[in-house]
């Protein structure tokens, strides 16, 4: 469904990117997870159109991003800071998206604008909320037009326990109906139940993509955090480890 | 279709722009003014020079200030449209046609009224015209300024810079030009000088509709020769709608290469 192809980005000294290839098909959930500075948002606003690579390509369902602006139809994205102009409300917010979009009435999916009750503030202005209502706002629109990708950037920073569960079992309900999510999080715990696919990322640099079994397999570690956390470490054990992998990564054919 | 999404996209610009109250008191500043010229001087010629001289100098001011700092202002709703289905150049023409529709009807409430009351003839027109024009331009010269500046000091610094050189500094090189080559005939060459400059090219285009014209002696026989004929007006609407369209086009072309 999304198909990266040696992406290079370079912001002034600083290699963002450095020739990044990955491809992701439907019914996976893949958790982007690396240092801050990695650049796994600096991706994200690739497949997004956001920020021009400078060499590469990407295709979303075949479609070269860049050239045409319709494949962004078929993804929901949910920004890591939701920036929004002050003086709209919130309920003009999701109406102007609606009439941009074109959606009809009864393809909306509007299950997190009701689970986070944010009916009730329609009438407030976008500049009065607070960071963790800025985050509702974000998700519900995410998920609103019922979208085959979904894009989430840090999606349960700033949100509390409950929201951030509302979120989750959201996420789930998406995950069964075959649709590609991508999600990049900092908290691993939050990623555990619902990921099928590990991408990490250091320095600009992708390097590894797994799924979650041969992680768990290959770390001896059940939970995702320690399994990762142990790479971070960069032990001298862990450094042959991730050698073996990118070995394996080759037969693999993830390019 | 995709026209009227980016009717849509003007109309929430637009509502944005009303919002913010800066576009009503400058419609009633002009109005203001326009009506006062009117009523302080007996001769309606003479209310129109002075009134010229504010649509020159103001009008282009106004209309770099007010699209840059709107441009930077609304940099989160234009993040917002660029994740979605919308190509890159409706969601910048969309915003500059939010913006030009607002100054504009700015300018022809505050300005057009006291005009079409106290002097709706051929100046008249002339000058309501200059000043869309102006606006127009000046709109669009801030959107390629406001594109290709990183931060909203740097934008409005720049745009406060164009100004004074359109408005003051340009003047004074063209007379350095005049007096350095007097010995010349120079009447193509200050015709050329003055395509290069829109608010002189308007202040030309207003001056000859007036009487005053015929104090300019040899050089305002040729201008008025030139400006008045058939020629002269499609020249003056070429021009302003280059000085429209080429700083436009390369915003828009900057701004599809863009990082947001």
């Amino acid at each position: 469904m999304i198909r990266i192809e040696h992406i290079n980005k370079r912001f002034r000294k600083l290699q963002v990117l450095d020739n990044v290839s990955a491809s992701f098909t439907k019914g996976q959930v893949v958790s982007l997870i690396g240092p801050n500075g990695s650049g796994k948002t600096t991706l994200i606003k690739s497949i997004l159109g956001m920020v021009k690579p400078d060499s590469g390509k990407i295709y979303v369902d075949e479609q070269l991003v860049n050239s045409d602006h319709t494949y962004r139809e078929k993804i929901g994205y949910m920004p890591q800071i939701g920036r929004y102009p002050d003086n709209m409300k919130i309920g003009q917010l999701f109406k102007m998206l609606q009439n941009i979009r074109n959606t009809p009435v009864e393809k909306l999916d509007k299950t997190l604008i009701e689970k986070f009750e944010l009916e009730k503030i329609f009438e407030k202005p976008m500049r009065t909320l607070s960071g963790g209502t800025r985050q509702k706002v974000s998700a519900a629109l995410a998920f609103l037009f019922n979208p085959a990708i979904l894009i989430l950037d840090e999606p349960t920073a700033g949100l509390d326990p409950l929201s951030s569960e509302i979120l989750k079992e959201k996420i789930l309900v998406e995950k069964k109906k075959n649709k590609l999510i991508l999600i990049t999080s900092h908290i691993l715990a939050d990623l555990d139940e619902l990921t099928t696919h590990i991408m990490y990322m250091q320095e600009g640099k992708m390097q590894f993509f797994k799924d979650m079994e041969a992680l768990q397999e290959e770390t001896g570690e059940l939970r995702l955090g320690k399994a990762i956390a142990r790479i971070m470490k960069g032990e001298q054990f862990n450094n042959e480890w991730i050698d073996k992998m990118l070995e394996i990564k080759n037969d693999e054919k993830i390019y | 279709m995709e026209g009227e999404v980016m009717m849509k996209l003007s109309k929430y610009v637009l509502y944005d722009i009303l919002r913010s109250k800066i576009i009503i008191a400058y419609t009633l500043f002009l109005f203001i003014v326009s009506i006062s010229m009117f009523q302080m001087e007996e001769n309606s010629s003479k209310a129109m020079l002075s009134l010229l001289n504010i649509v020159l100098i103001v009008l282009p001011l106004v209309s770099l200030v007010f699209t840059t700092i709107h441009y930077y202002n609304s940099y989160e709703f234009i993040e917002l449209m660029s994740s979605q289905p919308m190509s890159r150049t409706r969601i910048l023409l969309s915003e500059f046609g939010g913006v030009s529709i607002s100054l504009l009807s700015a300018f022809l409430v505050g300005v057009g009224i006291p005009v079409l009351i106290f002097s709706a003839d051929a100046t008249g027109f002339a000058l309501l015209f200059t000043g869309m024009c102006l606006t127009l331009v000046f709109a669009s010269i801030a959107f390629l300024t406001s594109v290709i500046a990183r931060d909203k000091a740097r934008g409005i610094g720049f745009a406060l810079l164009l100004w004074f050189y359109f408005a003051l500094i340009y003047d004074g090189l063209v007379l350095l030009i005049l007096f350095s080559f007097s010995d010349y005939p120079l009447e193509k060459l200050t015709l050329l000088l003055s395509a290069l400059n829109p608010i002189d090219l308007g202040r030309i285009f207003i001056m000859l509709k007036m009487d005053v014209s015929a104090l300019m002696g040899y050089t305002g026989a040729l201008y008025k020769d030139f400006f008045g004929s058939g020629t002269g007006i499609l020249f003056t609407t070429g021009i302003m709608l280059l000085w429209m369209l080429l700083p436009l086009w390369l915003a828009v072309r900057k701004f599809k290469k863009k990082d947001l």
